[in-house]
């Protein structure tokens, strides 16, 4: 697993350099540097269908319009899941499969068994705790005072919605935060120090999940261990340790990071756009389209990755079989052909669920009613009590090709008057 | 041209006209019929403008494509008369339609 290190020359300005082959936008750095979205309108401009030929991922293309991840996403058929949908690939002698990285029927089998955990009806049930424990991470900040909203806010409540969601003791529930940091990260990222290290970490979290499995065993529960350890379909899982543990990193990693950034990214944007901040503190009743176009703005997974299956021309290429392809959702997000002002964080707009965050297609994100449930009481319980969530710094952005987000983000709160 | 009665979760009704070719997910979206998404926009792609058909009118609204199974099997709220309304186009032969909304999009 190679990130970009903190060695390598970062290039800034992508018409520095010709849109050749050795083209290469799947890099942290142009993330960390909160540089990107110039080098994806070059591409959308000139070649909204482009092949990497060098890159330390291999040769890859990237898809960066709207209407052709559309085209990519849907047809599964045509382009496969497995074995990674992230640009990465899966290490030989560590694999990790998980039902996101398969295609059907396999997938379909293990997702229908943890998605009832998440569907609406379900989320409704548990709006009221959820509500009640934002409200107490809230009333804990320090007003007038500078803090880490990443680290107060952000972090401690997707981590706290996790251990609901797992049923997982409430008091050790940082280790989840940990587990999801390692799953994603690298040696030499300042998470881990070895890739041996980060093993170790990761065995550490299946026997633990092992052990709450067989804890849950013959005892029907709504929570997500026990909805797979009492399905006939996954029944098993537990006995193959890779599996289990890819699985568990898919919930952990898909319900954590995911929102976490989404949380932060919201703040971030109001304050960059302060006559939306301005239209939200008139009408509250805006949070039901603020929510998805901070999902939209934000765009908390940069992108997934499909296999072609054959060959098949997208966008007037032909890609190969074999070929992999990156859609590229941060970049379709800012499509200016299908979002007016895509750039900009607009709270009211007419579609705003019309967004590539979640994906489309039988991939598409089990937990986005989740995610938007957790963002919209958060943003209730935040207007409720602050005037103004002040961004007074820079915020320190992740290093990461696939996930957007922050390590930082220093605010000071004011009190409604 | 077709009249469709969308009637809500809540038991409330929405009467609308729709003209033949369009889908029955346009004809609510078009008509603020609250309570479709349709976040992908009518490609099959998203399972958010998910409808119950009345049962009179199920052999009346077409067969479901490969890609609307797939889309439809995803929701664990899929019931015996579920459609994607994106993929139920307006005839004339529909007029007087009846259309259940679900509780909750998936």
């Amino acid at each position: 697993m190679s990130e970009t290190t903190m060695t390598e020359e970062r290039i800034t300005d992508p018409y520095s350099i010709p849109l050749d082959g050795d083209f290469h936008v799947a890099r942290g750095s142009l993330f960390q540097d909160n540089v990107h979205e110039a080098w994806f309108e070059r591409l959308r401009t000139e070649a909204p269908v482009h092949y990497c030929e060098n890159s330390e991922f291999g040769a890859y293309w990237s898809v960066s319009k709207y209407e052709d991840i559309m085209f990519v996403d849907k047809n599964h058929d045509l382009f496969s899941s497995e074995p990674a949908i992230t640009i990465m690939d899966m290490q030989e002698d560590f694999p990790l499969p998980m039902f996101i990285a398969m295609d059907q029927p396999k997938h379909d089998v293990q997702r229908a068994t943890v998605s009832p955990a998440v569907q609406p009806v379900n989320l409704a049930k548990m709006e009221g705790l959820i509500r009640e424990r934002i409200g107490t991470i809230l009333d804990g900040l320090p007003i007038g005072e500078e803090f880490d909203w990443v680290d107060r806010v952000s972090i401690e409540l997707t981590t706290q919605m996790l251990a609901t969601l797992f049923d997982f003791p409430f008091e050790e529930r940082r280790k989840l935060t940990r587990w999801s940091d390692v799953a994603t990260s690298s040696p030499g990222d300042n998470t881990v120090e070895s890739e041996d290290a980060r093993r170790a970490e990761l065995y550490e979290c299946v026997e633990y999940f092992t052990r709450l499995w067989h804890e849950r065993v013959g005892k029907p529960g709504t929570d997500l261990i026990s909805m797979l350890a009492n399905a006939e379909s996954t029944k098993d899982l537990v006995n193959n340790p890779a599996e289990y543990l890819g699985n568990l990193i898919l919930l952990i990693v898909g319900g954590n990071d995911t929102t976490r950034n989404s949380i932060s990214g919201g703040v971030l944007a109001l304050n960059q756009f302060p006559a939306e901040y301005d239209k939200l503190r008139q009408d509250h009743s805006l949070i039901r389209t603020l929510v998805p176009e901070i999902i939209r703005w934000q765009t908390p997974l940069t992108h997934m990755r499909r296999v072609a299956t054959q060959d098949t021309e997208v966008g007037g290429k032909l890609i190969k079989k074999g070929d992999k392809v990156v859609m590229w959702y941060v970049s379709g997000n800012r499509d200016e052909t299908v979002i007016d002002r895509p750039k900009e964080l607009v709270i009211d707009r007419k579609k705003p669920r019309e967004h590539l965050s979640f994906g489309f297609g039988i991939h598409r994100c089990m937990g986005n009613r989740l995610a938007e449930m957790q963002l919209r009481v958060t943003w209730e319980e935040i207007m409720k009590r602050f005037e103004f969530v002040e961004v007074v710094g820079e915020p320190v952005r992740t290093l990461h090709t696939l996930i957007k987000g922050y390590t930082e983000l220093p605010v000071v709160l004011h009190s409604k008057k | 041209m077709a009249e469709i009665i969308f009637i809500h979760h809540s038991g409330e009704k929405s009467v609308v006209e729709a003209s033949d070719g369009m889908s029955v997910m346009n004809a609510a979206v078009d008509n603020g019929v609250a309570g479709i998404d349709a976040d992908c926009g009518g490609e099959c792609s998203c399972a958010t403008c998910h409808v119950l058909v009345d049962e009179g009118w199920l052999s009346k609204v077409g067969s479901i494509s490969t890609q609307e199974e797939n889309m439809l099997d995803l929701n664990p709220d899929r019931q015996s008369n579920s459609r994607l309304s994106c993929q139920i186009a307006v005839t004339d032969e529909l007029d007087g339609i009846v259309i259940n909304l679900p509780e909750f999009q998936y």
